[in-house]
């Protein structure tokens, strides 16, 4: 099993709603964002293109974060979702130096914090918060390793990217072109 | 939904180290349905209760959420719901800031200084409501109960209407009308018998082809739309947006006419000349239903594209191209009417040629066109029949805005200022959830009509501008914390809404509901309110349409069965129908603008343009924020706190300026922005004009949050083209210029 998003650019209208409905979800103190949005214009007008991303956590297969943490807070969990383990976090910060995604910020209470994948709600068969809100529907959560989720079909048949493929951090997060 | 990972395979990651993940005992009562078992957070049961939000006039339904220590914890929509399709949009989602923030008022305060000047004392509900009964029985024994006027915006508005009813005035208005939709209903009245009401009517869902005139949606985050556009577009409808900014909605669009502004008018001309002269019209439609196509027919014939051209700068073939990709989706194709359509006067005219060209197209009472709204025939409470009120606003406009067909917020404004010509100018305002200097186009014209008032009410949530003016303070608790009428928005299937608290009233805090009820027993007109509390009242009514308040707490929102089915696109098979027009047909001449003096087929009027240095504003919205409301709120706040101004690059060298760098607005009446904008630089606005949200750049620093933050466009729209036809404000007549100082006037 292999958790991953995609998020559509073609539908995500940069509304925000999937940062608001993950800060409330997950009581992200304010101040703070466990994802965020992106836009990237391009050409002269009126010629002109826009791109707009939701952007949060990679959850790398091979994490730079996981390899950097000195006491093995930051972890992969089922799925080969990444999480930070509170009580075992000592906010040295090793994690946010080392991702190249800048996904990761210090909690208020001293540990590590970011996005989750919303383990806690996937256990449950839901959707991550996130997504679950988009009113466009600009993003799907599931499984690559099912052929038949949602998720694999439609990088079947999507061009696709992901986000500094370069680093070579192998990440789970994928924008649909 | 097909579950993502079952129960197991979560005990393994539990297991493997996140193993904060514990289960909680339920504190709440299965039984009753108040659990929402499957959606826990970590160690956390929840409650919901049923709400509609008031964040926007959508209204999406939803549930609320409280942990299992009483607390709101969030808002999530609900999958009943034909507003909302159990998505909220990111200010419904952010609703719970409005609950939270500190900055809210908490007591009735009674003002000791001076208008204006924010000097207020705590009183006790009963104080307050004996000083407003007090001071509503004189007006009315001096003046008459018609010098009285209501403007609201919000669900509480319904209870203070009532109450004004009661005590003998009909003068409710709400600045939707005549500051935004007005026009446009206007317009389509004219044109097909009817409104296109709230919700908008639009068939986005299954169109084949969308015509967006300035209209910003994604942006202008209406949720319904935003909704239906991204599943039409993914079942393949092209988007035609015409825009002078690159908007969100232009970005994802087929064709992008960045038109100048001002000229919209000339578009939609050449747009039907070419429908009609390359046949493209739909004719069976065309000739069963309307009336005076051959008149139209000879008024477009000579405004050709490259007529439109000279005005627009939008190239001939793009208008012919574009004219073609709506006639080849017809009838399944949508000019959409918009909302806030207030720009530069002659609105109900240009939202007429809006739905003419909708109409030579089929597009009214069609498939993926304009759809026939049905609506739960809900039933008040029973009150005696409120007295007839012997004057209206509309007297103090002898022989103008004839088709005007609600109240005029600027009018009753406009109606306040004493002058020799009136023998009564309005003596009392209450003001419901709307912060009046924020959405009246010209505040010094507000402020002249606030000094001669005897007597003015704001009831609100926050201490917004509108506040510090007010001779009583009555703080209402959110939507979070009170019931609320019914909520019966027409649309596809018909469906009714409950709202209900999810916590109690923090602070001093009341409903709407109980004030007016209050107010008017002391005013000895509490039989209009005939009902023990709001849970009375809201269970007869559900009674009376077959369900109870018991049921709906459980559902939230109910929907029924439309009468007939068939009538959602009553035109789809060319049945007969009769319209609500002089002629009972779609009037492309308008016998109704004709009777009463005005242009019964739209014509172009060039606006003027911006003098040299100036550039045209250009307002709209973000997402995260709905009018000056959210401005506050804190998790909308941490989203966005304030707006710029968007200037092109082009302009941006000529000022010297720099990305992100503060500038004062002045616009060409010498009024500068009272507070600094910062400068955006970006490729996606027009040369001609700038761009900036509107809703920032409150003065008032019982804003703790939205204080200074950002400028007000409202501040600079000083001058204000209105609408003859209906008395709709236009507001894109102002330009402004750039300076580098603050202006003389200081930010109170
Ligand atoms: S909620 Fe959806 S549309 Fe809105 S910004 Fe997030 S991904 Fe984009
Ligand atoms: S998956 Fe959950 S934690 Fe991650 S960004 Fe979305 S809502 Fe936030
Ligand atoms: S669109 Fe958003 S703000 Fe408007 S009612 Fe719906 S959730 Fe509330």
């Amino acid at each position: 099993m292999r958790y991953a998003m995609a998020v559509d650019t073609k539908k995500c209208v940069g509304c925000n709603d999937c940062v608001v409905a993950c800060q409330t979800e997950n009581d992200v103190p304010i101040g703070h964002c466990r994802d965020w949005i992106v836009e990237v214009t391009t050409g002269t007008y009126p010629d002109l293109q826009l791109e707009i991303r939701s952007e949060r956590c990679n959850h790398c297969a091979n994490a730079p974060c996981v390899r950097t943490c000195p006491t093995e807070a930051s972890h992969y969990a089922a799925g080969g979702i990444v999480l930070v383990e509170e009580s075992e976090c000592i906010g040295c910060k090793a994690c946010i130096t080392s991702c190249p995604y800048d996904a990761r910020f210090v909690h208020p209470e001293g540990y590590i914090d970011k996005c989750t994948f919303c383990a806690h709600r996937v256990e449950k068969g839901q959707n991550p918060a996130c997504v679950s809100v988009c009113p466009t529907h600009a993003m799907i959560f599931g499984d690559l390793d099912d052929p038949n989720s949602d998720i694999s079909k439609a990088m079947a048949t999507r061009k696709w990217k992901s986000l500094i493929p370069e680093a070579g951090t192998d990440p789970k997060v994928f924008y649909l072109l | 939904m097909k579950p993502i990972m079952n129960r197991r395979e979560f005990i393994k990651i539990a297991s493997v180290g996140a193993g904060s993940l514990a289960f909680a005992t339920p504190l709440f009562d299965f039984s009753k349905g108040e659990i929402l078992a499957p959606d826990v957070h970590p160690g956390m049961y929840s409650k919901r209760t049923p709400t509609y939000c008031e964040i926007c006039f959508w209204k999406c339904a939803g549930w609320v959420h409280t942990n299992d220590k009483g607390k709101i914890w969030k808002i999530t929509g609900n999958d009943d719901d034909p507003h909302s399709n159990g998505r909220l949009c990111p200010r419904g989602t952010g609703g719970v800031g409005m609950y939270s923030d500190e900055d809210r008022l908490k007591t009735p305060l009674i003002r000791t200084g001076e208008r204006g000047k924010q000097v207020f004392r705590e009183a006790s509900w009963d104080e307050a409501f004996t000083l407003i009964a007090d001071g509503l029985k004189k007006i009315a024994e001096e003046h008459g109960p018609e010098c009285v006027a209501l403007f609201t915006h919000g669900s509480g508005g319904k209870y203070f209407g009532d109450l004004l009813k009661a005590y003998g005035s009909k003068n409710i208005a709400a600045p939707s009308y005549a500051q935004c939709r007005g026009p446009r209903e206007v317009g389509f009245i004219a044109t097909f018998g009817e409104g296109v009401q709230s919700p908008e009517r639009v068939d986005i869902r299954d169109t084949r082809c969308l015509v967006l005139i300035g209209s910003h949606f994604g942006e202008n985050m209406h949720n319904g739309p935003v909704q239906e556009i991204a599943q039409a577009t993914e079942k393949g409808a092209s988007i035609i947006t015409v825009d002078p900014r690159f908007s969100t909605v232009a970005s994802k669009s087929k064709f992008w006419l960045p038109i100048k502004p001002a000229t919209d008018m000339a578009l939609l001309l050449a747009w039907m000349h070419v429908i009609i002269n390359e046949d493209l019209y739909d004719k069976k439609y065309v000739e069963k239903y309307t009336y005076g196509f051959e008149d139209l027919k000879a008024h477009v014939a000579q405004m050709t594209p490259e007529w439109a051209y000279g005005f627009t700068t939008i190239k001939p073939e793009v208008i012919r191209e574009t004219a073609r990709e709506m006639a080849n989706a017809s009838p399944r194709v949508i000019i959409h009417p918009g909302r806030h359509v207030t720009w530069y006067g002659d609105d109900s005219q240009r939202l007429r040629a809006v739905a003419m060209l909708n109409a030579i197209l089929g597009s009214w009472g069609r498939r993926g066109g304009f759809f026939y709204p049905a609506k739960v025939p809900l039933k008040s409470f029973p009150h005696p029949a409120f007295p007839k009120p012997a004057r209206s606003w509309k007297d103090a406009f002898p022989g103008k805005y004839k088709l005007a067909g609600l109240a005029l917020a600027s009018g009753i404004c406009d109606a306040t200022v004493p002058t020799t010509e009136r023998d009564c100018s309005f003596k009392a305002w209450i003001i419901n959830g709307t912060n009046l200097i924020h959405t009246l186009p010209d505040q010094a014209n507000t402020l002249k009509a606030i000094d001669a008032l005897d007597l003015m009410v704001v009831v609100d949530t926050m201490p917004m501008e509108i506040t510090g003016y007010a001779d009583v303070i009555l703080p209402e608790c959110t939507y979070l914390e009170r019931y609320d009428n019914i909520r019966v928005g027409p649309h596809r299937e018909p469906t009714i809404a409950l709202r209900m608290p999810a916590a109690d009233p923090k602070y001093n805090t009341k409903p709407a509901w109980w004030m007016a009820k209050g107010i008017a027993d002391k005013m000895g007109l509490g039989h209009y309110f005939p009902w023990k509390d709001i849970e009375e009242k809201l269970d007869w009514e559900l009674k009376q349409v077959g369900t109870s308040l018991t049921e709906m707490k459980r559902l939230g929102v109910k929907k029924y069965q439309r009468e007939t089915d068939d009538y959602l696109y009553p035109m789809e098979n060319l049945d007969d129908f009769e319209f609500y027009t002089n002629t009972g047909k779609i009037e492309l001449f308008s016998t109704a603008m004709e009777d009463e003096g005005y242009d019964p087929l739209p014509k172009y009027t060039a606006h003027e343009e911006p003098p040299y240095g100036y550039y045209r504003l250009i307002y709209g919205r973000a997402p995260m924020h709905t009018f000056s409301r959210t401005a506050n709120n804190p998790l909308l706040t941490d989203l966005m706190d304030e707006n710029s101004v968007w200037v092109n690059p082009k302009i941006a060298k000529e000022w010297d300026l720099k990305n992100d760098q503060y500038v004062w607005l002045e616009n060409q009446d010498g009024i500068v922005s009272k507070t600094p904008i910062k400068v955006r630089i970006t490729e996606r606005i027009r040369f001609d004009s700038v761009y900036m949200v509107h809703g920032f750049g409150h003065t008032s620093n019982k804003l703790t949050r939205a204080h200074g933050r950002g400028a007000s466009d409202a501040d600079l729209i000083t001058r204000v083209h209105i609408d003859p036809v209906m008395g709709g404000t236009g507001m894109r007549g102002n330009f402004i210029t750039f300076r580098f100082e603050a202006g003389k006037e200081v930010a109170s």
